[in-house]
């Protein structure tokens, strides 16, 4: 591996119960974050092939610790997102580099399909610093019940010459949608769109 | 059923560089937050729709609020996200209510734009932030408008307040040199490419 990883970490959220309502079956969202060096970190770089590479292996690590935690099948994923935090010694376009150039074609072959577009957040932090991790359907943007999100957050990353990457999965929408709009069954899931 | 509106509050972050070469102009982001009352907080209320129309004039309020403090026109922005923090007292779904009227303000106030708006939303105490992502307006694959705003209220959502937000941006990420789509090269037709 390209990634000098320093530590994973993986959260699967289950919710049971909403406004004392039983959600059932429960709604499940996993983040899988990965901690890294940052190669390229107390420098200005033009080339930044080094992070992308990294992040083609990162979305296939992530997604697929993130579909193993949800204990599923990856065809049973339905909406997805990804997110980074670069430390100080780094710049905004290294989570660039790594979130969208080669890291969503693995995160695709780890839940199957994925026409639509993966949503993604990026900001620099310290340790402890959270990241939402914006959450839309895997096949289709506008399924309106799987617009979510998902906070990723360790106490101890990113240090100054880290990037914590999180990429998030789950096998269902909010617990009780009912904004109208796209569901998830309805979605014909090629255009990405609908 | 009255979102009360408590307060709003905008940030604007203008960066100039990030160790790269000065940007000329500056890449601006601004975000405004919302700060109004839960009809829904406490209960379990199963129709939810009918406050999407009730909340589109505090959507387009917001909107143009939040361009007039970036001193923007309409043409000037090219990238916008939304997003939404439910106070303790309500639940997940009451986040996204927002999603039709944030959406369609911004579409409408910058000129029936084709891109999806990206947003992330959650449940949370008094004084918690949010990553608004960001892409662009017109064609959601332009890789150099990913982005993000981090907002954040200080004394707000209290338990049965919603914290409503939009950001915008006038251009991409300052030093973008990721590839892909350019926002030159768009169609701009089906919202993607």
């Amino acid at each position: 591996m390209k990634a000098n990883v320093r530590k994973y970490a993986v959260t699967v959220e289950e919710t049971c119960q909403e406004m004392n309502r039983e959600v059932n079956p429960s709604t499940r969202k996993a983040v899988a974050i990965a901690v890294i060096e940052n190669p390229l970190r107390g420098e200005f770089a033009d080339d930044l092939e080094v992070l992308m590479e990294i992040g083609a292996e990162l979305g296939d690590v992530l997604g697929r610790k993130a579909v193993t935690a949800l204990g599923i099948e990856p065809g049973e994923a339905q909406s997805f997102g990804k997110a980074a935090i670069v430390g100080e010694g780094g710049e905004l376009e290294h989570a660039a580099a790594i979130l969208h150039p080669r890291l969503g074609k693995p995160l695709r072959a780890a839940v199957e399909k994925g026409a639509a577009l993966v949503p993604s957040s990026k900001k620099m932090g310290a340790a402890g610093t959270p990241i939402d991790v914006p959450l839309g359907h895997k096949d289709a943007a506008y399924v309106r019940s799987h617009f979510d999100g998902i906070e990723a957050r360790l106490h101890d990353a990113p240090r100054g010459g880290e990037i914590l990457v999180a990429i998030a999965v789950t096998d269902s929408g909010r617990p009780f949608p009912r904004v109208g709009g796209l569901l998830h069954e309805e979605a014909v899931g090629e255009d990405g769109l609908r | 059923m009255a979102f009360e509106l408590r307060k709003t509050q905008i940030t604007i972050d203008t960066t100039h560089h990030d160790g790269g070469e000065l940007a000329t102009p500056p890449y601006l982001r601004g975000g405004i937050c919302a700060v109004v009352k839960n009809p829904f907080a406490g209960k379990y209320v199963k129709d939810l729709q009918p406050a999407m129309d009730t909340l589109k004039p505090l959507g387009i309020q917001l909107a143009k609020e939040l361009l007039a403090a970036m001193r923007c026109e309409a043409a000037d922005i090219e990238a916008y996200g939304k997003g939404a923090i439910v106070g303790a007292a309500g639940e997940l779904e009451h986040g996204a209510i927002w999603h039709v009227p944030g959406g369609y303000a911004m579409r409408e106030l910058l000129g029936e734009t084709k891109a999806i708006v990206p947003s992330s939303k959650k449940v949370a105490v008094m004084g918690a932030s949010i990553d608004i992502p960001l892409a662009h307006i017109n064609a959601a694959y332009v890789r150099s408008h990913f982005s993000a705003l981090e907002l954040q209220v200080p004394d707000g959502p209290k338990p049965d307040e919603l914290v409503f937000c939009l950001a915008m941006a006038n251009g991409g990420r300052i030093h973008s040199r990721m590839g892909g789509l350019e926002a030159s090269d768009i169609k701009g037709e089906d919202g993607l490419r």
